[in-house]
């Protein structure tokens, strides 16, 4: 079998791509089938083919490099895969056609990037990408009528996005003659155009808000598959190109607080947790900026665990939202006592995501602080040790505590009249799947450690480690429940970088269009005096009545003729 | 309004001390290894040892998330605005 597919050299994202573009075509269980057999049949290609860059073939005078398999895009790849089936597990019953179809085709491209061995393949991918989650989005139009114009403002950021990339990738071609994707140094501003573009789809600042505007806007399974590619795929990039640029660092540490500092402020369940995403991918930020071994396999490990988490926080919110309509903070609370298997799966996430020990998060994280430590970076190391409280501060108690705790918010009601867990079980297989990797990876670290980039050799469970995490977190949770009266929801957002072009741009453009509309008629009545008078002048020379106009009798032209001879005359004697 | 003892016991007012007071529990006993084990300093090369002091972790993650709610308090008052802000 595995010989089989080892001659098979084909791009594996392409299978879920092209696999994902036949879903139309097919009806009832052969959809289900292929949803559920496509992102396997990838994940048996991404680990089927070996180690190197197999194919190149010409693409006018450039060559292009699809099937690039190292050692991190396998790990990218894999979790992608395996994000693809439980997402399409999660969204069998519910999502829409074009949804479920889109989300393939994104995560299919989102492979493909992994597997590029060249900056013009990266590229193209890139685009689908964007392209392919917008329709995502957009998928939800109907039922939510904020998701059309959100899909567009996301779609603006990652037009602009690619646009950048495509200036730098350009630039850096021209400049060094390579098209080939490996690290770059920010020394021209080629490279320094790359950079902002991958960082524009990591959600680094100043356009962090696109994550929380757009994402919260989809259906439920749509923001668990858009919670998955687009940011990671960012960190990939990052990862491969500029590994210990020390500029990620501190772009890190701001997204870090950010998404704190943000999802604090939130009131809405599902955008807590997209800031969340920003306050995560900043520790892989950071860690990539630290670019030691050990740094760079903790940003992938952080990647891959997260993925696993973030969508279980997702699927569990997507669930409440799902069974109730409601997404609000302030008008949930108390699901516990109806949605048991949501709440337990959401609280898994959240433990997971706050780095509890025995879950995934503990295992992952502590790779990148521990890298922080071993690199003697004491400011970013205390940093980091503050937003690790913070994570449990702001999704890992904020979330379940506000959603499934709290206050009841169906009190008086009977058990039958309460919202229940979905009626569909996929969603709970769904849940139940990455909560049993949450746990997994983190009681069996080796399993996750022995497919990182770099061999390592690092033992997560030390006493110490364990007791000074405990406090860590524990504390955190205290200082929650003591300033529970601060902490208290309100019917609010928070202004963010998208006020400049949802408002202001706006404002302006606006008041410019009144202003220009006052001189334009101005001008439009002195113009259209100009040609009246014109008009006029031309009806007066040449009109019936014109001098031009009139029939000249013959006697006239023999007047003229005789003058002109008795000049040629003239002349002659002279 | 309904009566107390109708809730579930979570949301019920007398359950609140009981609340309270596993909560302290669990604290004093995740301080209580400090008795017993000695940390070792992330920083012993730049002179900073404070990690390794007694209780650290504990007051440390109290104190930052306590400046993180206060920060977002201070914060929310320049960016609050309400969730309709955008829909006109």
């Amino acid at each position: 079998m595995t010989e089989m597919f080892a001659s098979i050299l084909f791009p594996p994202g392409l299978v879920l791509l092209l696999g994902g573009l036949l879903l139309p075509v097919v009806e009832g269980k052969l959809r289900s089938a292929l949803v559920l057999v496509l992102p396997l049949l990838t994940l048996t290609l991404v680990w089927t083919i070996p180690e190197g860059n197999h194919i190149h073939f010409g693409f006018m005078e450039y060559t292009l490099q699809p099937v690039n398999s190292t050692a991190e895009g396998r790990l990218f790849a894999t979790i992608f895969s395996i994000m693809a089936f439980v997402g399409g597990l999660y969204a069998l019953k519910t999502a829409s056609l074009t949804e479920l179809t889109s989300a393939f085709v994104y995560a299919g491209s989102a492979i493909a990037v992994t597997f590029s061995g060249d900056l013009i393949t990266l590229f193209i991918f890139w685009e689908i990408m964007a392209l392919s989650s917008t329709m995502v989005l957009w998928a939800n139009s109907k039922n939510n009528p904020k998701a059309y114009a959100a899909s567009i403002r996301y779609l603006l950021v990652h037009l602009l996005g690619g646009v950048i990339l495509m200036a730098g990738i350009v630039a850096y071609i021209y400049e060094t003659g390579s098209t080939t994707f490996t690290a770059m140094q920010t020394d021209s501003v080629a490279t320094w155009l790359i950079l902002a573009g991958f960082l524009i789809n990591a959600g680094a600042p100043p356009l962090s808000a696109w994550i929380a505007d757009a994402y919260p806007e989809a259906s439920p399974s749509g923001m668990v598959f858009l919670s998955a590619f687009t940011t990671k795929t960012a960190v990939f990039a990052l990862l491969v190109g500029f590994p210990g640029a020390d500029i990620l660092i501190w772009i890190g540490l701001y997204m870090v607080f950010y998404g704190i500092i943000y999802a604090l402020l939130e009131n809405d369940m599902r955008r807590i947790l997209a800031y969340s995403i920003v306050n995560q991918v900043g520790f892989m930020v950071t860690a990539i900026g630290i670019g030691t071994e050990l740094a760079l396999n903790g940003a992938a490990a952080h990647a891959f665990a997260h993925i696993i988490y973030k969508a279980l926080l997702l699927m569990s919110a997507g669930s409440v939202l799902l069974m109730t309509a409601k997404r609000k903070c302030t008008d949930l609370g108390g699901l516990f006592q109806s949605m048991p298997v949501t709440a337990v799966n959401g609280i898994i996430g959240a433990l997971a995501i706050s780095a509890f020990p025995f879950t995934s998060g503990f295992v992952t994280k502590s790779l990148e602080t521990s890298a922080a430590a071993y690199e003697g970076m004491v400011i970013v190391w205390f940093m980091l040790l503050a937003a690790s409280a913070g994570v449990f501060l702001h999704a890992g108690i904020k979330f379940p505590w506000f959603v499934f705790f709290q206050k009841d918010s169906e009190e008086g009601l009977s058990k039958a009249e309460r919202t229940p867990d979905p009626h569909h079980k996929n969603m709970h297989w769904a849940m139940w799947f990455f909560s049993f990797l949450c746990i997994g990876i983190g009681v069996y670290p080796q399993a996750l450690y022995s497919i990182l980039p770099y061999p390592i050799d690092y033992q997560p469970y030390t006493i110490d480690h364990l007791v000074t995490q405990f406090q860590l977190l524990l504390f955190s949770g205290f200082a929650f429940f003591a300033l529970l009266p601060m902490m208290k929801r309100t019917l609010t957002i928070s202004l963010d970088f998208d006020w400049f072009y949802r408002r202001f741009f706006k404002v302006l453009g606006d008041e410019f269009t009144i202003k220009t509309k006052t001189v334009f008629g101005v001008v439009m009545d002195k113009v259209s005096i100009k040609i009246q008078r014109f008009i006029e002048k031309l009806y007066k020379h040449h009109g019936p009545q014109g001098v031009l106009a009139r029939t000249w009798p013959s006697g006239n032209m023999v007047l003229w003729v005789a003058i002109i001879l008795a000049c040629s005359l003239l002349l002659y004697y002279l | 309004m309904i009566d107390d003892n109708n809730k579930h016991w979570l949301y019920r007012k007398k359950s609140l001390p009981i609340l309270w007071s596993i909560q302290i529990a669990i604290l004093v006993v995740a301080v209580l290894p400090e008795f017993f084990i000695h940390h070792h300093p992330h920083f012993e090369k730049q002179g900073i040892n404070i990690d390794a002091t007694w209780g650290f972790f504990a007051w440390y993650g109290f104190l930052t998330c306590t400046a993180m709610v206060v920060g977002a308090k201070i914060l929310g008052i320049f960016l609050k605005r309400k969730d309709t802000y955008y829909d006109d």
